[in-house]
């Protein structure tokens, strides 16, 4: 029987959210399209990651090399062409992260395979792949169809799909001698590094005020930290905020940033991309106000103010202040 | 170190309101502002500071309408020193499989030590241009580049992970690296940098000087093709507060007061 191969994306001894995301997907069009659902594991002595898998998949191909303790597309790119040559899965998914876009493209390349990348919903309908993708930073969505073929690579975006266990697959542990006996010569991980910590820790506020991209210029960042003090809080942001340098990176709130849950997120000129809205959606309350009606942080948002955010500052700020006295 | 460059022309739609025009499958562009792909800016600029460290070159390439010499001369006024445009109506459709195809297939005879390009583009977000052409090269790659230190052949790099986190990866050159937001300042130009860059050459190739078939390119060439652009579809949409600015920041603040946060 054909397969479904979900590819395990491990870091420090932890398997990640998205590879659950990706098996309980795959684990539905595996079911839509009669193919067996297979989990892809490599690592250095992880049999106790494949035991866990084994619950997700009905096979886990796990193949173990001390080249393979971590992350590295150049191994990772050698040791997946492989198995996907001699299996022949109908699709394989590798998630829409700094590991997946590392290595789906070239893997792709290299094995004259379709890619779509990014996706977040995958459909096969009489032989025809569809996926649907966002574009313009989620301000439209798009339906793609992949070019004809045996064999197809999805990049899927994290956070994307709910992970549902069902019931435990009881999968069969294959252990697949690894195929790297030369060395890997073109890249090599050195190590890990956590940027030093900053004066603020975020995730530990209960009230953030965010500020993206219609904050314009660094001189107005002030008079909306003074809002955020009034309402006491913290400042914090968006990517574009630490990219020119404005705000420290242990303020970013996102994806590549910090995870947040204040009881009251206030978002600032901040459209609403996916990155950013992945770290903040479980706020208990999220207030934002953005100058374009279709942005897409309004879909997260429990009130909108269409407005430019200027406008409303200074008096929301000394409306706060008569409240408290 | 002679370096090239791969830029595109994108809409700016971060802070736009975007329409889908009549086709179904392409947003209205009427009205919105064009400029080099925001990645591809950092990429230029670390280009740029590249050559200024070690000598050398930047060539900037695009694939694009002759609209796209306005992103060429921006790259030629900060400091790269030639430019090259591939414009043919066939490239049109083109996926980011098809894009990288007609790079490399020009970038191959050119010189370079290392090829730098933005981690993604703004418009499309494929996230796949550069990788697909080093695999095409044969060379190496190394994506969401933070940091770029070199010691002879070898680039040591910061890759951003996630949750702030990063990894340092030590890549042989030549290789594609894939910029990252943040990575450098962008400089501004020059009233007199840009006049300069005026009279320099952008060079333009065609499908034929580029040397690739029709189906090799556009639509025909993509592994993906586009069927349908919609609205995404609203799960939930916020109660939106209307009036005055100063009637909006009362009802927030009794708001606020009501759940007990001021």
């Amino acid at each position: 029987m054909r397969e479904i191969f979900v590819l395990t994306e491990h870091r420090q001894g932890q398997i990640r959210d998205v590879t659950f995301e990706m098996l309980t997907k795959g684990r539905e069009l595996a079911g839509k399209t009669n193919t067996e659902l297979t989990a892809v594991l490599f690592g250095k002595e992880v049999k106790n990651h494949a035991k866990i898998l084994s619950d997700y998949a009905k096979n886990v191909l796990l193949v173990e090399d001390a080249k393979l303790e971590n992350f590295n597309s150049e191994a990772y790119q050698k040791v997946l062409s492989n198995l996907i040559r001699e299996r022949k899965p109908l699709l394989t998914l590798i998630g829409h992260t700094s590991f997946g876009v590392d290595l789906a493209p070239s893997l792709a390349v290299s094995l004259g395979t379709p890619l779509a990348t990014d996706c977040v919903d995958l459909e096969f309908e009489d032989e025809k792949f569809t996926v649907t993708r966002q574009m313009y930073g989620g301000k439209v969505n798009v339906n793609a169809v992949l070019r004809k073929a045996e064999s197809y690579i999805a990049t899927v975006r994290q956070a994307t799909f709910p992970v549902e266990k069902g019931a435990p697959m009881n999968g069969e542990i294959i252990e697949v001698p690894s195929p790297l006996s030369e060395e890997i010569t073109k890249k090599r991980f050195v190590e890990y590094v956590l940027p030093p910590p900053g004066g603020v820790d975020i995730t530990a506020a209960e009230v953030l005020v965010g500020i993206g991209r219609g904050i314009k210029d660094e001189s107005n960042i002030p008079p909306v930290e003074e809002l955020a003090k009034v309402l006491g809080g913290a400042l914090a942001c968006s990517r574009p905020i630490v990219d020119k340098g404005w705000l420290p990176n242990d303020r970013q709130v996102g994806s590549s940033g910090r995870t947040v849950k204040p009881k009251l997120y206030i978002a600032l000129g901040i459209s609403g991309a996916f990155q950013h809205v992945l770290g903040m959606k479980n706020s208990d309350l999220i207030i934002a106000v953005n100058k374009d009606p279709k942005a897409p942080i309004f879909g997260v948002a429990d009130y909108g103010v269409v407005e430019d955010l200027f406008k409303i500052v200074p008096p929301l700020k000394s409306k706060i202040q008569e409240l408290k006295g | 170190m002679d370096i090239i460059v791969c830029v595109k022309h994108v809409p700016e739609t971060a802070e736009a309101e975007i329409k889908i025009d009549g086709t179904g499958k392409a947003i209205e562009k009427n009205g919105l502002v064009f400029d080099i792909n925001e990645w591809d800016d950092y990429a230029l600029e670390e280009a740029v500071l590249l050559k200024e460290k070690f000598g050398g070159t930047v060539t900037a390439i695009t694939v694009g309408s002759e609209d796209a010499d306005s992103v060429l001369r921006k790259c030629l006024a900060r400091g790269a020193d030639k430019a090259t445009r591939l414009t043919d109506p066939k490239f049109e459709g083109s996926d980011g499989y098809a894009i990288a195809r007609i790079l490399a297939k020009v970038i191959k005879d050119l010189p370079f030590n290392m090829i730098l390009t933005g981690t993604q583009a703004g418009d499309d977000g494929y996230a796949v241009v550069g990788v697909i052409l080093a695999e095409l090269l044969g060379i190496p790659h190394a994506t969401m580049v933070k940091k770029i230190e070199l010691n002879d052949e070898v680039a040591k790099l910061n890759r951003e992970l996630e949750g702030g986190l990063e990894e340092i990866v030590e890549v042989k050159l030549p290789a594609v690296l894939t910029i990252q937001t943040g990575i450098n300042e962008p400089r501004y130009v020059s009233i007199m940098g840009t006049r300069k860059a005026m009279k320099k050459e952008i060079k333009v190739l065609g499908l034929a000087e580029v040397g690739l078939g029709e189906n090799e390119v556009g639509e025909a060439g993509s592994w993906i093709k586009m069927e349908k652009m919609y609205v995404p579809p609203v799960e939930k949409q916020a109660e939106f507060l209307k009036g005055s600015p100063e009637e909006i920041a009362v009802k927030i603040a009794e708001i606020l007061k009501a759940k007990g946060l001021v």
